[in-house]
């Protein structure tokens, strides 16, 4: 190291003349994504380094289970890289109050964001925006385009239809109608309840009412998808209660069920797996020509160690990330994370199209229990995964479920008592 | 006159243990127990008393799961105990029996599990119970008993009996182990001098056997006292930090896990975790008190 510093010395002196005016910089980047590393390795980095000769980046992932733990200690230990990839909400505004991530407000590149798109990553009155909004995962239904074919069916785009497709694959019993297990309760909620919620509680309005407290999560907008939920339980596999998150991805990609519940995360991982078409269509609306909603749900950021020692060299990173030109890359290389500056990225994965293309079409909205609303005792996530688990599971009524759900919010939640 | 030479050795010879105990066991465990009685308010740790403790027993949205958690890690242990330690007990019998052949094979056999990870045994029997892919399905159906599963893992009456008999299945070579190995030391010449009387056969186990094992028996009941009491890596394995279906199979391992850590959007409470773990080590110490100082001091001990 020494050496190396030492002969790096020496040819700087010997060209002084050049290297005064370009930046030497290495950037660290702390990241949960170990899944992207090749992409961020051949793609990412090579085209930024082309552009910004003299800072250097290190991508160096954690396993996405071990980050935050790990983020935190090595924050506490000073011992942190330049950048760090931000979880939404309040992971990251936690980082923030204390002190570990600076503020971005004033990066010109901000404004290519809509607020929707930086809520995630802004302190709770919006002055202060901590992270650059990287990618959004959109919910939505992928279906297995050869079974709809065969048995006739048409892309759903109401919940009558959607409720008519479903019956019918199951009269015809060669595949399951949809995929999805009620055992790791996660999807329930989220590919469940807060997939086809948001066109019960119409979007951003029915949401920020409920942080505001001018609704209830016992109003019919919010009580109304656990009763869609639970009829959802007779189209699901036998056992479905014992059937695990990779159990559902193996049903659907093995061509054994119809319908796939889904966020556009599985695309890339869909795309490998299935040797069948695939198609994907929207939360069905209640009736025909409703404004639609779907959840664009805000998911990964990115923003600055308020200790770095290149601060400069960060900041030029980060405006950089914010342009149309890292969209592109990003974009295309994962498909299903979709980038979130205004400026449109012509994408070239179909399914990834499709999912994209109906930001064009619906409203757009973020998980209602995301901001705000999980950070007390009940947490309203959790209550809310365990809740939509219930409903399909029959064991808990879609009203019981509100109640249970208003009452544990209220218990802490001021707006709400 | 000799003066007394301080004896250093002592001193010296248990250094190293009594280092890396009070290390790993006693700071931590008396660290805990400290946070406990903390909380964070405003970034910063304020002393709060015995509150967190009243907040847990008294609060309803927390003694609920507590007493839930408690409930079922009595379940489990019920469980254990009424089927582990017995089969236990009847394997070991049977392998002390001179003329069973293949005794190491089976003794071995059934051993292995316990030298299993946590981890493989969720998994694998969370495989073998699939509704989906297990075979548990397939062979109740090739003798006609299909109609006989369900979905264990998935349903709130079973799952956590399932999962307690799946630990069962893990651990049985444990007690096995301990009571093949008393059964060896019980002299012939006793069992002779009993055969003599006329006691043979299944009364010479139980009028004689057992009575020379019930301490070994004693051991292992306050072993898998604690081991349950501790236990958290099967369900968690299987059925994640939320034990679900709804909690029926949270332990209270599991839900300090989740209060300590946190989960997905819930921020982890040292605080309120350290306090469910000062629960767990007090239930566990009242436990193991009431055994050693209720039951084994009064338990008849023969002279072999």
């Amino acid at each position: 190291m020494k050496r190396k510093i030492l002969s790096l010395a020496m040819m700087s002196t010997a060209l002084v003349a050049s290297a005064a005016y370009a930046q030497e910089a290495t950037l660290t980047i702390e990241s949960w994504r170990n899944d992207d590393l090749a992409l961020w390795q051949e793609k990412i980095i090579p085209a930024f380094e082309a552009e910004n000769p003299g800072i250097k980046l290190v991508f160096s992932p954690f396993a996405p289970t071990e980050y935050d733990a790990a983020l935190n200690a090595k924050l506490e230990a000073g011992s942190a890289g330049d950048i760090i990839t931000c979880r939404p909400f309040d992971r990251s505004l936690g980082l923030y109050e204390g002190g570990h991530l600076s503020d971005l407000s004033d990066l010109s590149a901000m404004s290519n964001f809509s607020d929707v798109a930086k809520a995630a990553w802004q302190t709770d009155d919006g002055s202060a925006t901590f992270c650059v909004p990287m990618a959004s995962v959109i919910h939505g239904f992928i279906y297995n385009k050869d079974a709809f074919n065969e048995l006739g069916i048409e892309e759903p785009t109401t919940e009558a239809e959607f409720f008519a497709a479903l019956e019918k694959i199951k009269e015809d019993g060669t595949y399951i109608p949809m995929a999805m297990g009620t055992n790791d309760q996660w999807e329930a909620a989220t590919m469940g309840y807060n997939n086809i919620g948001p066109n019960y509680w119409n979007g951003e309005e029915g949401r920020l009412a409920l942080i505001e407290g001018t609704q209830k999560l016992t109003d019919p907008q919010w009580v109304e998808p656990y009763a869609t939920l639970a009829k959802w339980k007779d189209y699901l596999g036998d056992g479905f209660e014992a059937q695990t998150y990779p159990d559902s991805q193996n049903l659907f990609t093995l061509g054994r069920a119809a319908i796939y519940p889904a966020g556009s995360w599985e695309i890339s991982g869909f795309n490998t797996q299935a040797d069948f078409e695939m198609g994907a269509f929207k939360p069905p609306v209640q009736n025909a020509g409703d404004t639609c909603y779907i959840s664009d749900h805000t998911d990964i950021g990115i923003g600055m160690n308020a200790a770095t020692e290149n601060a400069e060299a960060a900041r030029t990173f980060l405006a950089w990330v914010a342009s149309p030109e890292f969209a592109k890359i990003f974009g295309n290389a994962l498909p299903g994370f979709f980038p979130l500056s205004n400026e449109p990225v012509e994408l070239e994965d179909p399914l990834a199209k499709e999912f994209v293309s109906w930001r064009g079409d619906c409203e757009t909205t973020i998980r209602s229990t995301y901001q705000i609303l999980s950070r007390g005792e009940p947490n309203l996530e959790l209550e809310t995964w365990n809740a939509s688990a219930n409903v399909i599971r029959g064991a808990e009524t879609p009203a019981d479920a509100g109640q249970r759900l208003q009452d544990g919010l209220a218990s802490w939640y001021a707006p709400h008592q | 006159m000799q003066t007394r030479r301080t004896r250093w050795h002592i001193a010296v010879f248990l250094a190293p243990a009594v280092l890396v105990y009070t290390a790993v066991m006693i700071f931590p465990l008396f660290n805990t127990l400290r946070l406990a009685l903390f909380t964070e308010v405003d970034q910063s740790r304020v002393y709060v008393g015995f509150q967190n403790f009243r907040t847990l027993f008294f609060d309803p949205l927390w003694s609920e799961q507590f007493w839930n958690a408690l409930g079922n890690n009595f379940w489990f242990f019920l469980i254990h105990m009424l089927v582990q330690n017995p089969i236990g007990v009847a394997l070991a019998a049977l392998l002390s029996h001179p003329r069973l052949r293949f005794a190491a094979l089976y003794r071995s056999a059934i051993f292995i599990p316990t030298i299993l990870s946590f981890v493989i045994v969720g998994f694998a029997w969370k495989l073998i119970l699939s509704p989906l892919w297990g075979i548990a399905p397939s062979m109740l159906d090739a003798i006609g008993l299909k109609s006989l599963f369900a979905p264990w893992l998935g349903k709130e009456e079973y799952a956590l009996t399932t999962l307690a008999l799946v630990s069962v299945w893990q651990f049985v070579g444990i007690p096995m182990m301990l009571i093949y190995a008393a059964l060896l030391s019980i002299p012939e010449e006793i069992l002779e001098a009993g055969e003599i009387d006329g006691i043979t056969g299944a009364s010479a186990f139980w009028k004689i056997k057992l009575p020379l094992i019930l301490p070994s028996i004693g051991i292992i009941s306050i072993l898998t006292f604690v081991g349950n009491f501790n236990a958290f890596d099967l369900i968690y394995v299987s059925q994640g930090a939320l034990a679900g279906p709804d909690f029926s199979t949270d332990i209270l391992g599991t839900f300090m896990y989740r209060t300590f850590f946190g989960f997905q959007l819930q921020l982890g409470d040292p605080h309120m975790g350290s306090a469910i773990a000062g629960a767990m080590f007090a239930i566990i110490l009242v436990g193991v008190c009431i055994y050693l100082f209720g039951i084994q001091t009064r338990m008849r001990r023969y002279q072999l």
